[in-house]
């Protein structure tokens, strides 16, 4: 699509207004995005293009349809069990660690940072009722954050429509957790009970979540600035416990961008702090023979 | 290089879908019903079939009750593709041994992530 030069500067804008109030940046080559996932907003708004919007949002008054506009930007692309090869290490590899690092206390926290519409999070959860006997008796707190105020609605609701239920998900547990209503599919409220969700910034948390066993941020940091990723990890490392995971996505690596992680040797997008593996505590047992 | 055998009565689904399962790196061959489908299976069995419901001459549940019963029908994993999207006809595809199902309107994400989900990409 070829901007006229007035609009080319808005999408400037607008993107610098996302970057700012959320860290997440959206490159020149694909400004095109921030027309097209406007543009539902502007016709139910009656603005007529995007030079009129930043027009409007510089009038301080218009905090809610800057937020309006921000959450339309943001990229909240999500799939239950995204990368199905990562949930299977988590299963085989992570959980037995958590089991065993957690036995006399029985409580593991999870952290989904980033939860967008929460497929993620509910993935998680899938994971551990698949696993209930030797899970019984734990209490398992999975938390999922993210800045939009209209993803976490709408992950509260544990609604999906027939394209995003099949998204990742295998029709065993489709038919499993989910009911079907209408054109929509609903979660099991077992399982919704298993998940909290709550509108939060990575880079400026409105409060302290507590620390974390394992923390997920897959598919988050690629998109924001090295300055900014440096905070995001500062804050990740502080909300880790010590013997904790993180798990980063498929496509990302902690390698060259911070030094407060290490990367496990034994399992690729799983990593813990540096400090532990500086300690020489094997993050992950040998296979049993 | 996997197999896949389309199976669907629309020539713009079973392209559609040639063209997603060529990305992922499958060899195609298409039929236009489940009576074109079993005999191309007696030749050789694919790995995978994505398999409509409503067809002329013999329906995907009939194609798959029938391919079960050939000698190696057991082998291929069927992958039901369809617009019938009750809670009832996707349990009973299961239970006459489907292995996953896919509602139309599809993209290449479902698709790919069904596939991995039935160990086929």
């Amino acid at each position: 699509m070829i901007h006229s030069q007035p609009a080319a500067n808005a999408t400037r804008i607008l993107a610098g207004l996302l970057e700012a109030r959320t860290g997440q940046q959206i490159a020149p080559s694909r400004y095109w995005r921030i027309q097209t996932a406007l543009a539902p907003m502007l016709k139910a708004q009656g603005i007529p293009d995007l030079d009129a919007l930043v027009a409007v949002l510089s009038d301080p008054d218009n905090e809610k349809l800057l937020q309006e506009s921000l959450d339309a930007m943001l990229n909240n692309e999500s799939f239950f069990f995204r990368d199905t090869a990562m949930f299977a290490a988590l299963r085989s590899d992570a959980f037995p660690v958590l089991r065993e690092r957690r036995a006399q206390r029985r409580t593991l926290r999870v952290w989904c940072a980033g939860s967008s519409t929460g497929q993620e999070a509910y993935s998680v959860a899938m994971l551990f009722d698949t696993e209930r006997d030797t899970w019984k008796d734990w209490k398992i707190e999975i938390v999922g954050t993210d800045i939009s105020p209209s993803v976490i609605a709408r992950a509260k609701s544990g609604r999906y429509s027939q394209f995003e239920i099949q998204r990742g998900l295998s029709v065993d547990y489709m038919l499993r957790y989910f009911t079907q209503d209408g054109e929509d599919w609903v979660i099991d409220p077992q399982l919704q009970a298993m998940v909290t969700f709550r509108e939060d910034n990575l880079l400026k948390p409105r409060g302290d979540l507590g620390r974390f066993d394992f923390i997920l941020c897959r598919n988050v940091l690629m998109y924001f600035a090295t300055e900014t990723r440096h905070i995001a990890y500062s804050k990740l490392e502080r909300s880790l416990e010590d013997d904790g995971l993180l798990m980063l996505g498929a496509a990302e690596t902690v390698l060259g961008h911070t030094e407060l992680f290490s990367a496990t040797r034994e399992m690729r997008g799983l990593y813990c702090k540096a400090s532990a593996s500086r300690s020489g505590q094997s993050i992950i047992p040998p296979p049993l023979s | 290089m996997k197999t896949c055998l389309v199976v669907d009565d629309s020539k713009v689904i079973r392209k559609v879908a040639r063209h997603i399962l060529e990305t992922l790196d499958f060899t195609v061959s298409e039929a236009a019903d489940g009576s074109e489908a079993l005999d191309q299976c007696r030749q050789g069995m694919p790995d995978v079939v994505l398999l409509d419901w409503n067809m002329p001459v013999m329906s995907g549940m009939e194609f798959l009750c029938a391919l079960r019963l050939v000698d190696g029908g057991a082998k291929p994993k069927v992958v039901f593709c369809t617009t019938e999207n009750g809670r009832g006809h996707i349990q009973a595809a299961i239970d006459a041994g489907a292995d996953e199902y896919v509602m139309k309107p599809f993209d290449r994400e479902t698709l790919h992530s069904k596939l991995q989900i039935v160990g086929c990409a």
